[in-house]
Parts: C-alpha cells; sequence; structure tokens
C-alpha cells in the first residue's frame, strides 16, 4: 500500500467510522452471511436520519449549481422531452426515473453533448455546452465520467488499459503514476487490483464489468458522474452493491452524480433529488421525502408497492 | 403520397452520401493531426495487410495459372505463345492484382472492419469513446484507412508477383517455354520504355493508383457502415453485408474509370 492510499484510508477510517467494515462488502457471492450483513450495515446507514444528511450536505462550501437544464425541449420523429428543466448541486445526486421510453436516457445524452437540444440550455459549472465545437465538447466531457448500461468497457483491452484510457487519453501521468492511479481506483471499487487487471472484459461477471466501468470513469477524477441504468440486469446483492458505490462516491470524493434508473429502490436510497419524467415532462422533481410524501396520483400510482 | 415517399427516400440517400464525405474528410484529415494513433496503426497494418497475406497469396497464384491456360490456347492459335509472359504481367498488374486483391481485401478486411464498428456502437462502446473526450473518427477510423491506404498496393504487390509467378509453370509445362524467355517478356512489358523520373511506365501508374483508391474505398465504406450499425447484433449483421456489397461494386465501377483516366492522362 502507498502512503498516499494509506493516507486516504486512515481519512476515511475519521470521516467515517461506521463504513470501517467496507472490505466486507461482498467480493463473492458464495459468502453469503457475510454479505446480507453487510448490505443490512449500509441500508441502516443510508437510512439515517435526513436532518443529518441535510447538515452534512450544507457544511459543504459551495451549494452551487453544477448542472442546470434549463427548459429543454427535443425531437426526432416525434418529440421526446419537452421544457424540462432540472438542476444538480454540488456534491448532490440526481436521480430521473420514469417509465420505460420517456427520454432518462437522453438526458445523459444531452449532458454529455452527445445530442443538442432543439430548444433551451444545458449548463455545466454554469458554461452553456450546447453552442460548442465539437473541440470544445471533448473537453467538456472530461470533468464528466460516465458510466454505461452495458458498462461498454472496450473489449479489445484488458481491464487494467480500459482504466488507463482516460489517463493515457487526456494526461502526462508517467507509466507508474497510472498504474498507482489505475490500482487506486479498482480498490475504490472493492476489486483486488492483482486479480482483475490482466483479464479481458469478456472474462468479467456482469457486476464486476459494471465496477470496472465505475472506475474507468472515476480515473480521471471527474466533478461530475453520470450512469446509465447502473443496476439493471444485475441480482440483488450485486445491485446493492453498486448502489453502495455510488452513494460512497458521493461521500468521499463529494462527486455531482446524474443517475438513470428505472429501480425505485436503489433510486431512494442514494437520490438526494428525485425527477420523474412522464409524457416528455418533468412530472416532479425534489426530495425522495417530498415524493413519498405527495399526493399526486401519477407519483402514488408509480410508487406503488415502494 | 408516392412522390412523397420517393423525395424521402431520394434525401435520405443525399444525406448519408453527404454523411460518407464529411466521414471520409474528418478520417483523411486527421491523418495530419495529433494525437497518431501509431499503436493502432500498426495493429491495423498488421490486420489487414499482414492477415491478409495467405488469401492474397492464394488468388494471385491461381488467377496467373488459369490465366495462363487460357491465354496459351489462344495465343498457340496465332503463334504467338513467346508472348505469353508480356500478357500475364500486362493483365495481372493492370488489372486482375488490383481488382482481385480489393475484392479479396473487401470481403475479408471489410467486412471485420464493419462487424467491429458495429459491434462497438451497439453496445455503446463508440459513445463511450466520445464520453472519454477521445473522437472515434481519429482513433478508429483514421488508423484503419491509413493502415489500408498502405497496405493494399503491397498486398497488390505481392498478388501481381505470384500471378506472374503462377503463369511461369503454365508456360513451362504447359506451353514448354524456357522461363528465361517468359520472365524477359515479363520485363519487357513492365520496363520497356526505361523508368525514369520523367516517365513512368503505365502498368506502374496504373498497378499502385488503383489499389490505392480501393484501399480508401474498402476501410471507409466499412467503417461508414460500421459506425452507423442500428438495431443491435442483426444491425450488425446488415452492416456486415451492405460492406462487402457496396465495396465490391465500387471497386469495379471506379476501376473502369480510373482506368479511362489513366489513359487519357498518361498515353
Amino acid at each position: 500500500m502507498t502512503d498516499e492510499e494509506d493516507r486516504r484510508r486512515k481519512g476515511d477510517e475519521r470521516r467515517h467510522p461506521s463504513e470501517k467494515d467496507e472490505s466486507a462488502m461482498p467480493r463473492r457471492a458464495h459468502d453469503s452471511g457475510r454479505v446480507r450483513a453487510a448490505i443490512r450495515n449500509e441500508l441502516e446507514e443510508v437510512a439515517e436520519d435526513s436532518a443529518a444528511k441535510e447538515a452534512r450536505q450544507g457544511a459543504k462550501p459551495a451549494q452551487e449549481q453544477v448542472i442546470t437544464l434549463e427548459n429543454i425541449s427535443l425531437a426526432f420523429e416525434e418529440p421526446i422531452l419537452e421544457n424540462v428543466s432540472f438542476d444538480a448541486k454540488a456534491g448532490e445526486t440526481v436521480v430521473v426515473v420514469g417509465e420505460s421510453g420517456t427520454g432518462k436516457s437522453t438526458i445523459l445524452k444531452l449532458l454529455l453533448r452527445l445530442l443538442i437540444p432543439d430548444k433551451g440550455r444545458v449548463l455545466i459549472d454554469g458554461e452553456d455546452i450546447v453552442g460548442l465545437t465539437f473541440d470544445d465538447a471533448l473537453k467538456v466531457r472530461q470533468k464528466m465520467g460516465m458510466v454505461f448500461q452495458g458498462a461498454a468497457l472496450f473489449d479489445s483491452m484488458t481491464v487494467y488499459e480500459n482504466v488507463a484510457y482516460p489517463l493515457r487519453e487526456h494526461t502526462d501521468l508517467l507509466e507508474d503514476e497510472i498504474e498507482a492511479r489505475v490500482r487506486e481506483k479498482l480498490q475504490f471499487v472493492d476489486l483486488e487490483p492483482d486479480k482483475v487487471i490482466d483479464q479481458m472484459p469478456s472474462e468479467l461477471s456482469g457486476g464486476m464489468k459494471k465496477r470496472v466501468g465505475i472506475a474507468r470513469g472515476l480515473a480521471n477524477n471527474p466533478e461530475i458522474m453520470l450512469y446509465d441504468e447502473p443496476t439493471s440486469g444485475l441480482d440483488p446483492l450485486t445491485t446493492a452493491t453498486i448502489t453502495y458505490l455510488i452513494i460512497k462516491l458521493q461521500r468521499e470524493l463529494g462527486v455531482t452524480s446524474i443517475v438513470v434508473s428505472h429501480d425505485i429502490r436503489s433510486s431512494f436510497r442514494m437520490a438526494s433529488k428525485i425527477v420523474l419524467l412522464a409524457n416528455r415532462h418533468v412530472e416532479f422533481f425534489g426530495t425522495p421525502e417530498e415524493m413519498t410524501g405527495s399526493d399526486d396520483s401519477y407519483i402514488r400510482e408509480f410508487l406503488g408497492g415502494f | 403520397m408516392i412522390l412523397e415517399k420517393f423525395n424521402d427516400a431520394a434525401k435520405r440517400r443525399v444525406y448519408s452520401l453527404q454523411e460518407f464525405f464529411v466521414l471520409a474528410g474528418k478520417a483523411i484529415g486527421f491523418i495530419f493531426v495529433k494525437p497518431f494513433y501509431a499503436g493502432d496503426l500498426f495493429q491495423q497494418m498488421d490486420a489487414i495487410g499482414v492477415g491478409s497475406i495467405g488469401i492474397v497469396l492464394l488468388t494471385g497464384f491461381f488467377t496467373g495459372m488459369v490465366l495462363a491456360l487460357q491465354s496459351a490456347v489462344q495465343l498457340q492459335t496465332f503463334g504467338a505463345s513467346d508472348y505469353i509472359g508480356r500478357l500475364i504481367a500486362g493483365s495481372m498488374i493492370r488489372e486482375l492484382g488490383p481488382v482481385l486483391a480489393g475484392l479479396m481485401v473487401a470481403g475479408r478486411v471489410g467486412s471485420g472492419i464493419a462487424a467491429q464498428l458495429g459491434s462497438m456502437r451497439v453496445t455503446e462502446q463508440i459513445d463511450a469513446l466520445n464520453t472519454l473526450g477521445t473522437d472515434p473518427i481519429k482513433k478508429l477510423v483514421t488508423p484503419r484507412v491509413l493502415a489500408s491506404l498502405i497496405m493494399l498496393p503491397v498486398l497488390t504487390v505481392i498478388n501481381d508477383f505470384v500471378g506472374i509467378l503462377g503463369g511461369s509453370i503454365i508456360a513451362k509445362f504447359y506451353l514448354g517455354k524456357p522461363a528465361s524467355l517468359y520472365w524477359r517478356t515479363v520485363f519487357e512489358q513492365i520496363l520497356a520504355g526505361g523508368f525514369t523520373l520523367h516517365y513512368i511506365p503505365n502498368d506502374f501508374i496504373q498497378g499502385l493508383a488503383k489499389p490505392f483508391v480501393f484501399g480508401g474505398i474498402i476501410s471507409l465504406v466499412a467503417c461508414y457502415h460500421g459506425l452507423n450499425t442500428t438495431g443491435g447484433t442483426e444491425g450488425v449483421g446488415n452492416a456486415t453485408t451492405r460492406t462487402v456489397v457496396t465495396a465490391s461494386i465500387l471497386i469495379l465501377v471506379v476501376d473502369y474509370f480510373l482506368t479511362q483516366i489513366i489513359l487519357v492522362l498518361f498515353p
């Protein structure tokens, strides 16, 4: 373990004494007793009272908006989004939920400027990215880490090369610095670097792919993380692990996150705010507590048995 | 109603043609812009060039032999069988070498490129590249295009050589012509007018310009169809088929016009 990692870990323990047992998070499903205990711990921790949550967020120096969508409208053959607005402040996790086909993933593409809205503004750190040139858009994207639904690891490269990719592309780091960073990020997502580093993506399980995808998104130390259906297609235990990771990222690194999900249960665990998309527009935007307290019939129906 | 549909279809065609030329312009422009992905270039040169040597050797050799066999019969009727080397060299270098190498590479490499980029598109790897701040055209298309531009002429020269070699076997064992006579007529065909900076023999111009153009056609058509894949694994299959069909037809059509142009420019 390097000095830096050592310091980081000690720092973690100071900030989150209850998370000391993070090594107990699931690595292999066979240890199911320990896994269940770990998830229970995690859930209890997540369920801490919202006052403490707000206090923690309030302690952040700046509560400025990192991401803002303003009156976004977009149509291809038919309208996809109409007059959609919401924002995410520094360190917040905003979860976008909604039925399938309501344009949830489109929002991530707009934030990455892979798509340009017909109307409205997309602000990242106060800068309108809609009118940027292709090259400037590439620069803005470096502030963001994106985790794709199917992980989208480059299947011609090893895990190591995948995580190192953004570093090789955009930094002048030396090879041993890159290796240290790759190992650090893999450890952060609870993977053992020595075991996975030389594996090809096709040799990994779904959950491991997701974690490597998160490690790659984190490699450049982005201030914004975007997740497209991070828990879809995963078993309940792995879903809990990934949810835990997203929460850990927000707490330890203060990353601002936008998560697109249809998994309402894990969304409630990680969200600072929830955006509910329905019929191409924002049906609801607020905290999970406000959402559960709402009398709106669509919201009640959407939450269903939750 | 029908007119409207026709109008839409025509618009889509023009639009995709425009997209193709934008892609081609960018891919070729990026050859001269940093960062250079040298590793990817060498990997592609290996895959496209070295990987295709086997099929090029086989097709070239048998084409040369069958060409010699067919022409031997004809030439014997006119008592001109001494010139079989000239005939084989001329046909192989100007036409058969470039076109056959092009068609074989279109089938082998073009389909491979389209399938690879197509699967990268449907598994969001192209989006991932974009997200990680890399231009996919620069990272994926430019190395493939450049590698094809370099390797196809090389493959064609190999194809020409083994074709002429195959012809020499027929000349020796079927026609009973001595190898020295055969090879002398081959060189007469290629270098009859000499070779200086001011006078480059037509065989060289046709024999090298054509595969260079074909290399560009194959790689660009493959990358275009690959990057524009939609509709999951079925889409990947469609992209592959379209690539091979389009590239093969384009090679044959462009071959005619290129020959015409070169014959006018370098009589």
